[in-house]
């Protein structure tokens, strides 16, 4: 069973290539079967990998399945090959499951929508990437991946491009990974010349071997590393694209800015662990981005008023956690975030997007109100997983992030800056959160609900939200379960709380920011007014809303820089060549039709000349 | 022929120009004692009368049509 | 009989000069038949006389009786030599001349460096018989072929739109008078007949 573990992308690739081919000739209820399909097989096939993994591990504790050579040139060889341990197992189930579980719901969320068939195969070539990116054995392949996930990010947020904002959402998407991937690039080059290799269990191995702790060399890789998964995981200062990613349908939102592709960066940096854990600086450079992260996007959610956004600047701050647990070394801590978080944002967002649909496209939450009763599934379902989001004790997201909040003061590399941090962040996330949801969904209507969900729309959310709630009690079984791919979590002795303290403090840190937004929000919606328009107020409000400036900035410092430097380059030489044998070719052009006078004693008179030349040129040469 | 402009002239002097090249070639054909210099000169001979012919009927032509025998006059073809 | 091919040789070097410089085209027309006769005198004394008697019979016989035919035709006159002063201006003659010029230095530079041997003696006609029916035989048709050729494209270039009109008008007269159509053929009939 496990060696049908080609099928996992193969799957919805051809799925992919099958809609984009015939996707306009066929039925709606064929595309979906396709694209859900594809996906739902997928899905079924990891799992019975797994278990196949489960009962009988496989030698060395990972199974690897090798294709074809790829490249064969100078002893560069990499191959098509899969490389399943317990660390991708766990990525690539999430992702399939997860991902078939939108991919139900947007097979009635879309189906409206006159380019079905190009989501669905956007989708599923998404889903293709991201799986090869998650089993690649070798850097060029996941890099493959990497390019494969940003492309279709680019298709789908820009998937209603008859709006230019989409188009300019995608493109600066786009623009601002591609920042990243190009330091990514490079430190695949530089590993590549250093360590002659990019098969990635040899890779570290190698650099084990010759490098040392604290090698030039492993720092560099590590930071080139770190800025390629800066960039996809929208972590600072690459942040900017995410919230205006949001222009793209919600599914979209929610399987690829919530739950896949923006983890790649987290993935990336688990895999190569090792060479960040020979690097302690770069290692710290993750710790202090995630950590930074995770406070500037809470304070920005805080301010947001579309619903999309607050969830959008969570994901930010919540993938801050991850690099956060990175970066003190809590490797394992990280990914179980990983999962929980894919089960509650995308619960989510796929919630959201049966608000904005019921609120007849609505996205401010503050011309929403009183779901409570009009769309009860969904409430209930928003309810579990924002609680879950905000790390209400005994669900999936308390155990995550207490494990990370625990391991950023008690690892080896925590810090009780990093504690304080977590703490914070996760006051705020308390704060938003439950904005978000007494905005919406209590207080008084302001708009009709216009649509129900169906079937397809509500199942994925129920179990979504049963797993947000059981996912987090097989924590310890699943840690275990991560060791042989990922070290366990060194701890230090010099904590100055034990872990059931750290967790109680979370704990309560969520009820006070359950009873701040309770009264901001619900009891007096004025108080909030007040707090906006105080002078001090206003100016937080707005730089916060504003992602603290980080648009304007880059605008200022690259983009008009750059459009002026385009503009006062506009007729550079180079243009001067292909114009200027242009012009040559009109000036013999013009001097040529002179000779053409239509008198046939012009025309005697060439002849006879030439012919003298001629006679001439035979005589005397 | 790049002298005059008067169209008949201009044959005229294409004749003598063939009957130069004919001349020529007789008195290589006179020279090398072969007859194959004789036997071209009939060529051009046959090819003159043809190319008379015609000319002169276009000459017709043309006269009937410009009113005039101006060789500078029939440069409708400039490009 | 080198004295006859001098002579002759003079005589059609300035009867051609001559032919160029006239401004009556008929005047030019009588100089380049001397001429033409000129040069079959020096066919004759170079011991071609075949050649000799089909320029004289063709040549000056044939061609240049069409080109007195034409110009007799056009009939253009006094007026013909008016055009001539017109435009034969003595500027005009300084590139021709040029270049002339360079082609007579060649000639000569030809005679001096080239090979001096004095033509001896004469082929006879049945040779150039023999070699019209041998070898060149395909010349021959491809020349008759030529002149048929000539000859359909002088016909239909020398048809004179006069000629047609009276053809068209005398069809629709006889069409009139056959059907007793009415005005339509009047009209149309008319319509041929007014244009020039």
């Amino acid at each position: 069973m496990i060696s049908l573990l080609w099928l996992v992308p193969a799957l919805p690739l051809v799925s992919a290539l099958v809609l984009v081919l015939f996707g306009s000739r066929l039925s709606r209820g064929a595309v979906a079967a396709f694209g859900v399909g594809s996906i739902g097989l997928s899905a079924l096939i990891t799992i019975l990998a797994a278990l196949s993994f489960f009962s009988a591990p496989p030698a060395g504790n990972s199974y690897t399945q090798v294709l074809w050579t790829w490249i064969d040139v100078a002893g560069f060889k990499p191959e098509i090959s899969f490389y399943l341990d317990a660390l991708s197992l766990v990525m690539v189930l999430v992702v399939t499951f997860v991902g078939f579980l939108i991919h139900l719901y947007s097979a009635e969320f879309m189906v409206e929508d006159e380019g079905y068939s190009r989501f669905f195969a956007y989708m599923n070539l998404f889903v293709a990437s991201m799986i090869t990116l998650l089993l690649g054995n070798n850097l060029l392949l996941l890099y493959l991946g990497w390019e494969g996930v940003g492309l279709c990010s680019y298709l789908l947020i820009g998937f209603w491009y008859r709006e230019p904002v989409n188009g300019l959402a995608a493109r600066k998407a786009f623009i601002v990974t591609r920042v990243g991937d190009t330091a990514m690039s490079l430190g695949l080059f530089l590993l590549f010349t250093q360590l002659g290799t990019l098969q990635i269990q040899d890779l570290m191995q190698r650099a084990s071997q010759q490098w040392q702790s604290g090698s030039i060399y492993a720092l560099v890789a590590a930071l080139l590393l770190l800025g390629g998964a800066v960039g996809k995981s929208a972590q600072l200062p690459l942040q900017v694209w995410l919230p205006d990613a949001m222009a793209g349908p919600t599914p979209t939102s929610a399987l690829i800015h919530a739950a896949t592709m923006v983890t790649a960066g987290v993935y990336l940096i688990a895999r190569t662990h090792v060479l960040f854990a020979l690097a302690p600086a770069a290692q710290l450079a993750v710790a202090i981005v995630g950590a930074g992260t995770l406070l500037l996007a809470g304070f920005s959610a805080l301010t947001q008023h579309d619903i999309k956004r607050v969830l959008a600047y969570s994901t930010v701050s919540q993938i801050g956690y991850m690099f956060l647990a990175l970066g003190v070394g809590a490797w394992q801590a990280a990914i179980f975030h990983f999962m929980a978080h894919a089960f509650f944002k995308a619960l989510l967002f796929l919630g959201a997007g049966v608000v904005i649909d019921a609120q007849h496209d609505e996205h401010s939450i503050f011309r929403m109100g009183g779901l409570r009763k009009e769309l009860p599934i969904t409430f209930w379902t928003f309810l579990i997983g924002g609680c879950s989001l905000a790390g209400l004790p005994f669900t999936a997201g308390f155990f995550a992030k207490d494990l990370i909040i625990w391991a950023a003061l008690s690892a080896e590399g925590g810090q009780p800056g990093f504690w304080i941090a977590g703490i914070i962040g996760a006051l705020l996330t308390s704060l938003y959160t439950f904005r978000l949801i007494f905005r919406v969904f209590f207080g008084p209507s302001n708009t009709p609900v216009t649509k129900r969900p169906g079937y397809a729309m509500t199942v994925p959310l129920l179990l979504l939200a049963a797993l947000s709630i059981v996912g987090g009690n097989i924590k310890e079984p699943f840690l275990a379960f991560l060791h042989p791919s990922l070290p366990a979590t060194i701890e230090s002795a010099s904590a100055f709380l034990t872990e059931v303290q750290s967790e109680a403090t979370a704990a309560t840190v969520f009820l006070i920011g359950l009873y701040c937004a309770y009264l901001f929000h619900l009891q007096k919606g004025t108080l909030a007014d007040a707090l906006v328009v105080n002078p001090v107020g206003r100016t937080l409000h707005q730089w916060w809303f504003s992602g603290w400036g980080f648009d304007w900035i880059y605008d200022k410092a690259f983009v008009q820089p750059f459009i002026r430097a385009a503009e006062i380059n506009k007729s550079d030489f180079v243009d001067a060549f292909y114009t200027g044998v242009a012009r040559w070719a009109e000036l013999f052009y013009r001097g040529l039709s002179q000779t053409e006078t239509g008198r046939v004693r012009w025309y005697a008179m060439g002849m006879a000349a030439g012919s003298v030349v001629f006679i001439a040129m035979v005589l005397f040469l | 022929m790049l002298v005059r402009r008067d169209l008949i002239v201009v044959l005229m002097s294409l004749e003598v120009m063939l009957n130069a090249a004919g001349l020529a070639f007789v008195v290589a054909g006179a020279r090398w004692h072969q007859a194959d210099g004789q036997v071209v000169f009939l060529f051009i001979l046959a090819m003159a009368a043809a190319e008379v012919a015609v000319g002169l009927a276009l000459v017709m032509q043309i006269y009937r049509r410009f009113k005039s025998l101006d060789v500078d006059a029939l440069s409708e073809m400039r490009g | 009989m080198e004295l006859a091919f001098y002579i002759a040789g003079v005589v059609a070097v300035i009867s051609t000069f001559l032919m160029l410089t006239r401004l009556n085209v008929v005047h030019a027309l009588l100089y380049l038949i001397v001429s033409l006769l000129a040069v079959a005198v020096v066919f004759y004394t170079l011991g071609a006389p075949f050649v000799a008697a089909l320029e004289v019979i063709v040549y000056a016989g044939a061609i240049m009786v069409l080109f007195v035919f034409v110009v007799m035709m056009l009939n253009l006159g006094k007026q013909g030599v008016e055009m001539e002063k017109q435009w034969l201006t003595p500027g005009i003659w300084t590139g021709p001349v040029l270049l002339a010029g360079i082609l007579i230095i060649e000639v000569l530079y030809l005679v001096r460096v080239g090979t001096a041997s004095l033509p001896t003696g004469a082929v006879e006609p049945k040779e150039v018989g023999i070699a019209l029916f041998g070898p060149y035989l395909i010349g021959v048709e491809l020349a008759s072929m030529l002149l048929l050729a000539g000859l359909v494209g002088a016909y239909h270039l020398g048809f004179r739109k006069d000629e047609k009109q009276e053809i068209q008008h005398g069809r629709d007269t006889y069409e009139r008078r056959a059907t007793a159509s009415g005005n339509s053929v009047l009209a149309r009939t008319d319509r041929l007949a007014r244009t020039p």
